[in-house]
């Protein structure tokens, strides 16, 4: 296994409950798994625990390993070669990433790339006239151009895990699919394994092999792509799928989920998203619900699994 | 870039101006009539005698007439002559500049390089024992005016060890190194306190952006995190203060220089208000200004190198 995290809690002072709680996931190596959630859930805190960054002041308990190596016991040099070597992410905001008053080039080099890989990357990446880029400044590049500058960063010395933080989110659809493709083949060129971060449901499903979804610091369930999107099991993932458009033949009802995301400074003795959920019980409100393992292998946790999920007949198809 | 250094010339030029009339103005309302002292003392005075040195100096005339004729012929360089001493004040200043440029220039590169060195140990060390030593001690040092650091300085380093001479400029390099140590020192040490804080403060700032997380999270050492991200971005506010702390301390000389008994602008410009020789306080002050305005407009015009983003937004 490439990446574990295992039972990851994650505090920090001056909060009622924990960033992360008993968070657990794993990605093999050449693996797509998605990470699904709305913001504030923890999927960034989970993706930069897999390179040792904590929260400020932060307390962890659990583990994060990564090819083998404990990366929550790794400091000082070990942990900056770990940074350096064998995780890389692409970050959510690629204007904020880049320091604005150094070059393109600078960018790529100190990120270990020589002078001829950093040209040849920023041509992968599929910028045109890379030698002029290498010259230019951020504030010189679009949005879209600063976005594959980020992702040949992180390709700048082959890493094993790739972390890309909504790496799409921020793009026209034209250059987000060019994006998601390039991404793939890169995966696939370096055997490399990819955390996919996103809120689009959608657009997990169709890109990833497996899908977590988070909610309020937990993974409340973990599926292949297309049985999430055939079957969720958990209310939220109905819910997210519910309110987001689709394309299709029959026509669709987009019904939110009421409520807002819950704060930091909410506590929950039981199931997080009792408030919201259609199908909660008094009990779920006290209980915290444990994952199930369901019949197709996927995980999911809530207490109304085998009552809430409707037989496959009685739902239209998406 | 044309324009905007003739935009600023035509700002230089406008202080300037607002500030020799309000030089004049100053000296002109200073106590005290300078034609008593140039008629010889108050022993052999009489009001013939008093109104014809008025008559001399033109210091009969009203004040913006006496104000045009100096503006005028300072435009020519023709700064008047000293009433102490006689000699042409474009002489006496010539003879003197020299060493202040000199204090000023050591001063300068002291507390560039021990408050800016000192205020990136604090950042780089910050919430520490470094930190909070650092902040201590400059604090310290800010509080002591310079004329109670310079007596200090002298009973130590001057009576007490005799490593440095008290008074004097010294001849040849390091004879002026080693005369000018002790009061480009106690000039520095004021400095210090502020340049050290806003060192400290802009690399907080610069800190917590984004990209230096991100440079982090991709394992660059962090000895060029500090230097090419969290320095580097920090240099505005950095080089800012230092060159209007080092404009500054132009007018700090008057009272280093005269602790210390050098022949320098400050202590020419004491002598001067002590006499009443208003060319010569005069021409001074101008020239004070003149440095501290010169400093500040090159601060500004050096900025835009710094950051590419301003230096793009200024020619499109």
């Amino acid at each position: 296994m490439l990446l574990t995290i295992d039972r990851l809690t994650v505090e920090v002072p001056g909060t009622a409950r924990p960033l992360l709680d008993e968070v657990a996931l794993h990605i093999a190596e050449g693996e797509v798994v998605g990470l699904v959630g709305e913001s504030g859930s923890g999927k960034s805190t989970t993706a930069k625990a897999a390179l040792g960054l904590l929260p400020a002041g932060a307390t962890a308990s659990g583990s994060v390993h990564v090819a083998g190596a404990d990366v929550l016991s790794l400091t000082g040099e070990e942990l900056r070669r770990h940074r350096a070597r064998t995780v890389s992410m692409v970050h959510q905001d690629p204007r904020a990433a880049l320091n604005p008053v150094r070059r393109i080039g600078d960018f790529l080099l100190e990120r270990g790339a020589d002078r001829t890989r950093a040209v040849e990357l920023l041509a992968a990446v599929g910028l045109s006239d890379p030698e002029r880029r290498m010259r230019q400044r951020p504030h010189e590049l679009s949005g879209g151009m600063l976005q594959r500058v980020v992702i040949a960063g992180a390709l700048a010395t082959p890493p094993r895990l790739l972390l890309a933080d909504e790496a799409t989110s921020a793009l026209d659809v034209t250059t987000q699919a060019e994006i998601l493709a390039l991404l793939r083949t890169l995966r696939a060129e370096h055997g490399a394994g990819l955390l996919f971060i996103t809120h689009d449901l959608h657009l997990a499903a169709a890109y990833c092999d497996r899908v977590y979804v988070m909610y309020a610091g937990r993974v409340v369930e973990e599926r292949t792509a297309a049985a999430l999107f055939a079957d969720p099991a958990h209310p939220y993932t109905r819910g997210l799928l519910a309110c987001s458009p689709t394309l299709g033949d029959t026509p669709r009802r987009i019904e939110p989920i009421p409520g807002k995301p819950p704060s930091l400074s909410d506590a929950f003795p039981g199931c997080p998203f009792t408030a919201r959920c259609p199908d909660a019980q008094p009990d779920c409100s006290s209980r915290h619900p444990a994952a199930v393992t369901l019949p197709d292998g996927g995980t999911a946790a809530c207490h109304r699994i085998p009552a809430a999920v409707p037989a496959p007949a009685e739902r239209t198809a998406p | 870039m044309p324009v905007r250094i003739a935009r600023r010339l035509a700002g230089f030029l406008a202080t300037l101006f607002a500030a020799s009339f309000v030089i004049f103005v100053a000296v002109y309302a200073a106590p005290g009539d300078p034609a008593v002292f140039l008629a010889g003392g108050r022993d052999k005075l009489t009001p013939e005698r008093l109104a014809a040195v008025r008559a001399q100096y033109h210091l009969d005339e009203p004040l913006v007439v006496q104000y045009g004729r100096w503006l005028g012929d300072s435009l020519h360089f023709d700064l008047g002559r000293s009433f102490q001493y006689s000699d042409q004040v474009a002489d006496l200043i010539a003879a003197r500049l020299p060493t202040t440029v000199q204090l000023v220039a050591y001063a300068t590169l002291l507390f560039v390089v021990l408050g800016v060195g000192a205020g990136i140990l604090a950042a780089v060390r910050e919430g520490s024992w470094v930190d909070s030593a650092v902040v201590g001690t400059t604090t310290l040092a800010a509080s002591v005016p310079s004329f109670v650091a310079a007596i200090a300085l002298v009973s130590l380093f001057g009576v007490r060890l005799g490593w440095f001479p008290v008074t004097g400029s010294g001849t040849g390099f390091a004879g002026t190194l080693h005369h000018l140590t002790l009061p480009a020192l106690s000039l520095a040490l004021g400095a210090l306190a502020v340049i050290s804080r806003v060192t400290r403060q802009a690399m907080a700032d610069a800190a917590a952006s984004d990209h230096v997380e991100a440079a982090r999270a991709s394992g660059i050492p962090e000895r060029n995190i500090v230097r090419r991200h969290v320095l580097r971005n920090a240099l505005g506010p950095i080089i800012t203060m230092c060159g209007l702390v080092a404009a500054g301390m132009f007018a700090g000389t008057v009272v280093v220089e005269t602790a210390f008994g050098i022949s320098g602008i400050g202590s020419l410009l004491v002598g001067a208000i002590n006499a009443h020789d208003f060319p010569v306080a005069q021409a001074v002050l101008l020239l004070m200004v003149t440095g501290y305005v010169l400093v500040t407009t090159v601060v500004d015009l050096v900025h835009p190198l710094l950051d590419p983003r301003v230096r793009k937004a200024r020619t499109a």
